[in-house]
Order: C-alpha cells, then structure tokens, then sequence
C-alpha cells in the first residue's frame, strides 16, 4: 500500500465537490473556482436539439465530438400537430439519420423519464441537457444541469463544459411521509420557503430519511424542480434504492459506495420533518405562491391536468387512480392524463391503473410534453386548472388569463372529482 | 462595447420568467417572430416600442424558468445592449453571455425608474445614475467578457473551426 492510496483528502468534500473533481480529473475542487470538465453524456429533445445544433455544425463544419454520448428525445413537437411542428420533428428525424445517432428515442415521451428509464444516466457521471428540467439527472447521484442551445453546440463539438464550483445547500428531511403527502408537496413547500430562486445556482443536495424513504420515480419529482428552487443541480447520493432501478433499466453495474458528502464538508443545511408536511398547493402565477392545502379548499376548477415529467410518470398515475378508483369526475371538469412515457402507459395499463383512470372520465393525451409547456393542446382563456406540472407561469399553458394551480397527482385527482381544491388525504380509499 | 455610452431604460419588476420573454406559444417560429412576442404578457408595447441601445433594468431573479436561450436572443434580436438587475436564474446567466448579451449584477438596480437615462461604464462595470450617483456592479469573469466583446460563443467557436481548417 502506498502513501497515495492512502492519503485523504485535505478537506471534506460535498457530493457536488466530488462529482465535479472526477469530471475535471482532480483530487478536489474547491468553491468558486471555475474548471472546465470532461461531459460524460448529453441529452435533448427537438425543440432544443437539431433544429438548432444542426444549422451551426454545418456552419462551423464541425464534427460530433463522441457520438456515444449524444442522446436525443423527440417529445415537444410531437405528435406533430401543425406544419411548423412537422418542419421541426422531420429536421430531428433526418438529423439523427444521417449522423447515425446510436440512443434516439422518437414519441417514446418525456425526455427526463425516457432517458433515466434507458440506464443513461447513473452515479458519478457528469451530464448535461438541452432543458431546464435536466437536473432531474441528480436524483442517480449524476451532476446533470440544463443549458442552452449555443452552449450545447459548445459541447457536442468539444465534449468540455466550464462550471463554477458550487456551494452546496442540503434539504434535510426527517421523519416520514404520511399517505397522500409526496415528493411534490416537498418541494412545494420548500418554494414557499425559498422562492424561486433560492437555490442561486448552487447545488441543492436532498438527504435525510425521508428523502432515502423516496422511491426512485418520487426523487426523480424532487430533482425535476431543482430548476424551480433555482439550484444549478438537484443532488441525491445513490443507494440501494438507485443501483435496482438502473438494473431494471438495463444499464451497466454501478458503484454508489464513493457517491456521498462527507462529514464535516462546508454546507448550509435547512431541516425538515415530512411526517408533519400537509399536500401543498402552487396558486397563480408561480410554483413558489404555495401554501397547504386548507388555504385553497374549494377553489373551482375547470380542468385536472396528470401530466408532464415530474407528474405523470406510473407512481403519480398510481396516486391519481386511488383516488379515482370506482368514482366518476365532478360534473363539468375536463380530467386530461398525458402519461410522461409509454413505459410507464403500458405498465399503467398492465396495473389497471389506466382503466381506473379512463372510467372516471380520463381523456388520455400523447405521452409528451404537450400542454406543461404550451405545445400540443394548450388552455384556453379564462379557465381555471389544477395540474401537476411543474410551473404555472402567466401563459405558460396556454392563455395569459388561464389560472393554473399546482398540486401532487394525489391533490389534483382529488379536485377532478370534488370540482374544487380538496384535501386528497379526504378522499383517499 | 468599450467607454462610458448613455441608455435608456426600460424598468420591469422581480421575476421576469423565460415565458415571459419568449413565449411558448412563439417558439415554433424563427427569432425574428418570437421577439415580436417578448414580454407581452408583462409589458404589451415592449417589443414595438423598445430602441437599439436601451437597456432593461429588473428586479431579481431576472430570467428564472426554462434553458430556451431564446430568452436572451429576443433581447439581442430588439437590440437591448445589457440587462441590469439584482440577479439572474443561473440558466439565462449563462445562455447570455453565449450569445453576446452584457448582464450587469446591481445590488441596487432598482432604485432605477423606467425612462431614466444611465451611463454604462462596462470597464468598471457600474452604472451611472441621473442624479450623479454611481451604482457598483459585480465584476465579470474575463472570459465571459471575451464572450460579450466577440458577439458569443457561435462567434468564438467560428473564429477556433476556421483556424483549424486553415493551418493543417
């Protein structure tokens, strides 16, 4: 043995500091310092990808630095509803053909649930994504963060991307969640703490027993809406819980063990308990106007949207059926279910979950995007919907004077049969 | 963009979300559409009435929401020359400066009023008040201001491809 293998290092280290030192092949990294680091996988989708990337590359006449390492989801324009989508899908299609993209994934769904469900992102990878969402990625131990188009020509052309070391602000979870309360509710009650921007582009890092209690779809939820919190990265070190959905999604073995932040490492830390937490509601226009649910109760609504990548993945349709199941929507309300991939449809389906659904007056809408972000089918003007997306921003999806409310799969199913905001834990069978 | 140059200013509030700059419903068109739609929702006579060389100033978290870096072109598109607020989402920080557009970081940006005009002294950087008084500014990182002077990373990336291709 010698003195090398040995040696610790000088000081304890985040998850963060240790993900980006790999990427950078340092021993450590401290705070502040900007380096430049290897990217071990880069994933987007065609509203953000070839329709931007190709006419650059072409123009630079530049290269694709790894194909290996390229992942490309079609889920914003499609299915194709107009001639301005089908221009955008087709430019996808051609581009990934003719560059021989090896990982393309074509009305499959939601780029952050198809990616991970395909073993693409696992512990210690350093990745980035053509979306906000993309720090989704942190829920496998992976520093995964959303950039622009521009910058990830930057990276398809140079396999590089700078990063300021960030500060790393742990989520502490104690306790347990209560049935009926979610990963949603946790992260809405942490944006009416913080705000949208109280993460400051650091990394958020979520801990403690209620956050390993977490399924791995729920940390998924979590990690999604770093991007709200304002974090750079959405961190939750792998376990156990990680390495048996990577094995079922068929990627390589992994290893969680070097995966973690150290004791003693430079941190700020907010603590809370989740066997307290009530289901949280996000009124207009921000995710981070939340408050428990008693505040909203009886709120009419006209639409209950199950969609999107952090709200319709199979355990958020799981939740939305154990309310629904054997009942019918409210008189009047529009339910609309857009399952966030067709793996998670079909084992919905398999469950039953679908049927329960369907029978309570479910429209099922394409596994995309859609609505979450105003493509596909958008909301019209002066209604009011609660949906489990993650932003609800004037215009967002649809009309300026839509009134969008946010809530868990639970919440919102309890008000697609109610007609009004409800306390799902009411209704729950 | 070097010296002292004078802009008016076009004061939005806190918040101002990438759905509000560039809009979902615009994003299946080129820039030149999308940015006849920026910030309707907040401020409806922006797009029209917005001039070459002026400048928003915003409350913080300017820019928080999504990656689409239209967000920052439509502002280049419209000929904004800087955004000057408390703070930005870190997304629309760096999708900026990729694509040549000055963010300004102004602890107190906004004690500025719509209208006003201000002198930009980029070198410092710091802002000029009306009323003579100087606004510090966070510095910017060498290489971000490299990126601003070229006109953005594409710009950069040109220049690095079309060496390459001349020297063998």
């Amino acid at each position: 043995m010698t003195a090398s293998t040995t040696a610790l290092p000088a000081t304890p280290q985040t998850l963060a500091q240790k993900l980006i030192a790999r990427a950078c092949a340092r021993e450590a990294v401290a705070v502040g310092e900007i380096v430049t680091c290897k990217v071990d996988m880069a994933m987007f989708h065609d509203s953000s990808g070839p329709r931007r990337l190709q006419p650059m590359l072409e123009e630079l006449g530049a290269q694709i630095w790894d194909r290996s390492k390229i992942v490309l989801v079609m889920d914003h324009y499609v299915p194709e509803r107009d001639d301005d989508s089908r221009r955008i899908v087709r430019i996808a299609r051609d581009w990934a053909r003719d560059q021989q993209l090896p990982h393309v994934y074509d009305s499959q769904g939601i780029c952050h649930v198809v990616v991970p469900q395909h073993g693409h992102i696992r512990p210690g990878m350093l990745c980035v994504g053509g979306d906000s969402h993309s720090p989704t990625g942190g829920a496998f131990g992976a520093y995964m963060f959303g950039i622009g188009s521009t910058e990830m020509l930057g990276v398809v052309v140079s396999g590089q991307i700078w990063l300021r070391v960030p500060e790393t602000i742990q989520m502490w979870w104690d306790g347990r969640l209560p049935a009926g309360v979610t990963a949603k509710d946790m992260m809405l009650h942490m944006l009416s703490r913080f705000g949208m921007n109280g993460g400051r582009y650091q990394a958020v890092e979520f801990c403690g027993p209620a956050v390993q209690a977490l399924s791995m779809q729920e940390r998924m939820t979590l990690s999604n809406m770093s991007a709200e919190l304002g974090g750079q990265v959405g961190l939750i070190a792998p376990d156990a819980t990680t390495s048996a959905f990577l094995a079922e999604a068929g990627a390589p073995a992994v290893d969680t063990a070097p995966w973690f932040t150290d004791e003693g490492a430079d941190l700020t830390r907010h603590r809370f308990d989740a066997s307290t937490l009530e289901p949280y509601v996000a009124a207009p226009h921000s995710p981070a106007n939340a408050h428990g649910v008693s505040h909203y109760l009886g709120t009419p609504v006209d639409v209950a949207y199950i969609g999107a990548c952090t709200g319709a993945k199979l355990e958020d349709l799981r939740a939305a059926a154990q309310v629904l199941h054997g009942h019918r929507v409210a008189a009047g309300v529009r339910l609309i279910v857009a399952p966030a991939s067709l793996r998670d449809q079909e084992r919905a389906r398999e469950e039953g979950v679908l049927q329960s659904l369907l029978d309570a007056g479910a429209e099922l809408y394409p596994t995309a995007c859609g609505a979450c972000s105003g493509y596909g089918d958008p909301m019209g003007d002066d209604i009011t919907v609660i949906s489990t997306t993650a932003r609800n921003f004037k215009g967002r999806m649809g009309s300026p004077t839509a009134q969008v409310y946010l809530g868990s799969p639970y919440t919102v199913a309890a008000a697609a049969l109610r007609g009004c905001v409800t306390d799902p834990r009411e209704v729950l069978q | 963009m070097t010296g002292a140059t004078t802009h008016r200013v076009w004061r939005l509030g806190a918040d101002v979300d990438t759905d509000a700059l560039a809009p979902g419903h615009a994003m299946k068109h080129g820039i030149d559409v999308i940015a006849r739609h920026c910030l309707e929702a907040v401020r409806p006579e922006f797009a029209r009435e917005v001039r070459a060389g002026d400048v928003i100033v915003a409350g913080p978290n300017f820019g928080i929401g999504s990656s689409r870096e239209q967000a920052a072109a439509v502002l280049v598109q419209l000929g904004v020359a800087a955004v000057i607020a408390p703070s930005y989402g870190g997304l629309y920080f760096r999708n900026a400066f990729n694509l040549g557009l000055l963010l300004l970081t102004c602890a107190e940006a906004e004690s500025l009023k719509d209208g006003d005009r201000v002198v930009l002294d980029v070198a410092q950087p710091s802002v000029l008040a009306p009323e003579g008084r100087t606004l510090a500014c966070e510095p910017v990182p060498d290489f971000l201001m490299d990126m601003v002077r070229a006109g953005g990373l594409m710009k950069q990336l040109r220049q690095r491809f079309g060496k390459e291709r001349t020297q063998p």
